[in-house]
């Protein structure tokens, strides 16, 4: 099957799971009220029994894919990534995460780039929220591929998952050949210069940043890391240690997501001092306007990536 | 229908119950006697009349599960597994206490017999919409059954859960409110007013049953009528006293979650030791 030369993740997402629910029949899924705009249309199609519309309930919609689960069930828990990580975040504490249950919560329409709905309905912390719990992983896939990838790879894996999509739509950065796992990162593009690491549908901005970047003889290596959770530490550190320094990109608040997580295994584990920059929604609610528009008001955009990389790769590597 | 003698036997069991819950709880650290010594009655029915159960098989497939949405009355259901040898009765005293199976709350992980985690209040009857609606797709005969407290409805979730189970018309499961009343701080009604808790279900499509939940005959028979209704969840409104069985315990809020001194415990077993089996009220 070919894949559009542009497509949001949320796209993929929903082809994925009704392919994948002809094959595993423990797959159900749930919605409250967003079927159409996540996409869980396609499988509640295929498979009307397995499908089961909650209403406008997001932590009853949780629960109940909790209780779904704890019956051997795996159970894909669908809204926007604000409100199922948001409004169900307690639900998905003690129900989900402590007993360890194999429940996917999709957050759908993630991030600044769901655009015109504003900051009411921008997750701009919903990574924080669901890394910090124990027992979940967190997976932020870049592309279409890598997204079906995942939600493959999420049929073979013990405990919760989030997993973060979006409706910005992306071209194919990774291929249906790419190797995926769950916590392993995927070095996008080689570099010795500086490591940009970067999550979701902005790895785009990050890629044409490391172009732009070469045009000036600064050689940069892109890590494509779609799980921030467990975070695949070897692969940054290697990667870190030959080019002497780091910045994260990401969709998504400083505070708590890849840039957090980066900056921690770096403190904690790199053998050598490494500069970390971190960049990202810094510390502020989103608004309306277009997700071009508000990636380039929060300096998301290749040509800011690409100048705070320079300015980093000027630091001297003590 | 129940006979006089099975009856009776339930009577003694429910007593034996009271009394391996305050020799669990004991003195001296704060416990949820309240909620617990409420719903002893309702679990004694479930776990030895109704419930498919095996004794000692926590894990069969066939067997019925009961839910505590109201997570921190735990010591009963501790007390019934004990009696059904899914729990030794030797661990029993190491309640909430470090490194035991027997958590403060329910966690399935460590406890055998546990069947959803709750204790954050509200969340019971939607995990247990979820064991039901699996039930149904897996064509198994089992039941869910659920115990939510009454000032646990103050928790809107519990509504949307009520709203899922009549939607889809889930007959393979039965709820319970344990209506003592009272809770944390102090009478429901005066905490955040419930008025009708039996209206309120029906209006969100449940077939409504009341009973003394404290009557064991009565909760039999209710648990008989609920669970023959077809096409509809039923609920069983039952009327208890907080602290039931133990005099100064009785209708106190303040025992929601409390300490007893060493010559309360002391005295608390001697009236349970010392009351009847008969049906008291």
């Amino acid at each position: 099957m070919s894949t559009p030369a542009r497509e949001a993740t949320r796209d993929a997402y929903g082809r994925a799971l009704a392919r994948l629910g002809a094959v595993e029949p423990r797959i159900v899924a749930l919605d409250a009220d967003l079927f159409r705009s996540t996409r869980t249309s396609l499988f509640a199609e295929r498979f009307p029994d397995r499908f089961f519309e909650m209403g406008i309930a997001e932590q009853d919609m949780v629960s109940t894919a909790a209780g779904l689960a704890m019956a051997g069930k795996i159970a894909f828990a669908n809204s926007f990534a604000v409100f199922i990580t948001g409004r169900a975040f307690d639900q998905v504490r003690q129900q989900v995460a402590l007993p360890a249950l194999n429940v996917r919560l999709c957050g759908s329409s993630a991030g600044l780039t769901l655009g015109a709905d504003g900051a009411t309905h921008q997750s701009v912390v919903d990574v924080a929220l669901m890394r910090s719990l124990p027992n979940m992983t967190v997976v932020v896939p870049c592309d279409g591929p890598e997204t079906e990838r995942a939600v493959e790879a999420s049929l073979t894996h013990q405990g919760p998952i989030y997993l973060r999509l979006s409706r910005y739509e992306t071209p194919a950065w990774t291929s249906d050949v790419t190797d995926f796992a769950i916590g392993k990162a995927i070095r996008l593009r080689e570099g010795r210069d500086i490591t940009i690491a970067a999550c979701g549908v902005i790895m785009g901005e990050a890629l044409a940043a490391a172009g732009l970047l070469a045009k000036k003889g600064i050689s940069a290596e892109v890590l494509d890391v779609h799980t921030i959770k467990p975070l695949d530490t070897d692969a940054l550190l290697a990667s870190a240690a030959k080019t002497g320094r780091v910045l994260t990109v990401e969709e998504h608040s400083i505070i708590g997501g890849l840039g957090s997580a980066v900056c921690e295994a770096v403190a904690e584990r790199a053998e050598s001092r490494i500069p970390v920059r971190r960049l990202g929604i810094r510390d502020t609610f989103g608004e309306s306007g277009t997700a071009d528009e508000l990636l380039e008001l929060h300096r998301l955009t290749a040509p800011h990536i690409a100048c705070e990389a320079e300015g980093l790769s000027g630091i001297r590597n003590p | 229908m129940i006979t006089d003698e099975q009856c009776r036997e339930l009577e003694r069991q429910a007593k034996q119950i009271r009394l391996t819950l305050i020799r669990m709880m004991g003195s001296g650290k704060a416990h949820h006697f309240g909620g617990s010594l409420s719903c002893v009655e309702i679990l004694t029915a479930l776990y030895f009349y109704k419930m498919h159960y095996q004794e000692g098989e926590p894990g069969h497939d066939d067997r019925d599960r009961l839910i505590l949405s109201k997570g921190h009355a735990v010591p009963t259901q501790y007390a019934c597994l004990a009696a059904l040898s899914v729990l030794k009765p030797e661990e029993v005293p190491s309640l909430k206490t470090l490194g035991s199976r027997l958590q403060g709350h329910p966690d399935v992980r460590k406890t055998p017999g546990l069947e959803a985690p709750t204790g954050s209040l509200g969340q019971g009857l939607s995990f247990a919409n979820g064991l039901a609606l699996a039930a149904r797709l897996d064509g198994a005969a089992h039941r869910i059954y659920v115990l939510l407290g009454d000032g646990e409805l103050d928790e809107g979730q519990v509504w949307e859960a009520a709203m899922t189970t009549a939607h889809y018309r889930l007959d393979n499961l039965t709820a319970f409110v344990d209506r003592n009343g009272l809770q944390a701080q102090g009478a429901t009604e005066a905490m955040k007013r419930l008025d009708s808790v039996p209206a309120k279900w029906a209006a969100f499509g449940w077939n409504v049953l009341q009973c003394d939940g404290h009557d064991l005959s009565a909760l039999c028979s209710a648990l008989d009528e609920a669970t023959a209704v077809r096409g509809q969840p039923s609920v069983i409104v039952a009327r208890t006293v907080k602290g039931k069985g133990v005099s100064f315990l009785e209708g106190r809020y303040q025992y929601h979650n409390a300490a007893l001194s060493a010559g309360e415990a002391a005295r608390a077993l001697e009236e349970l030791e010392q009351r009847g089996t008969e049906h008291t009220d």
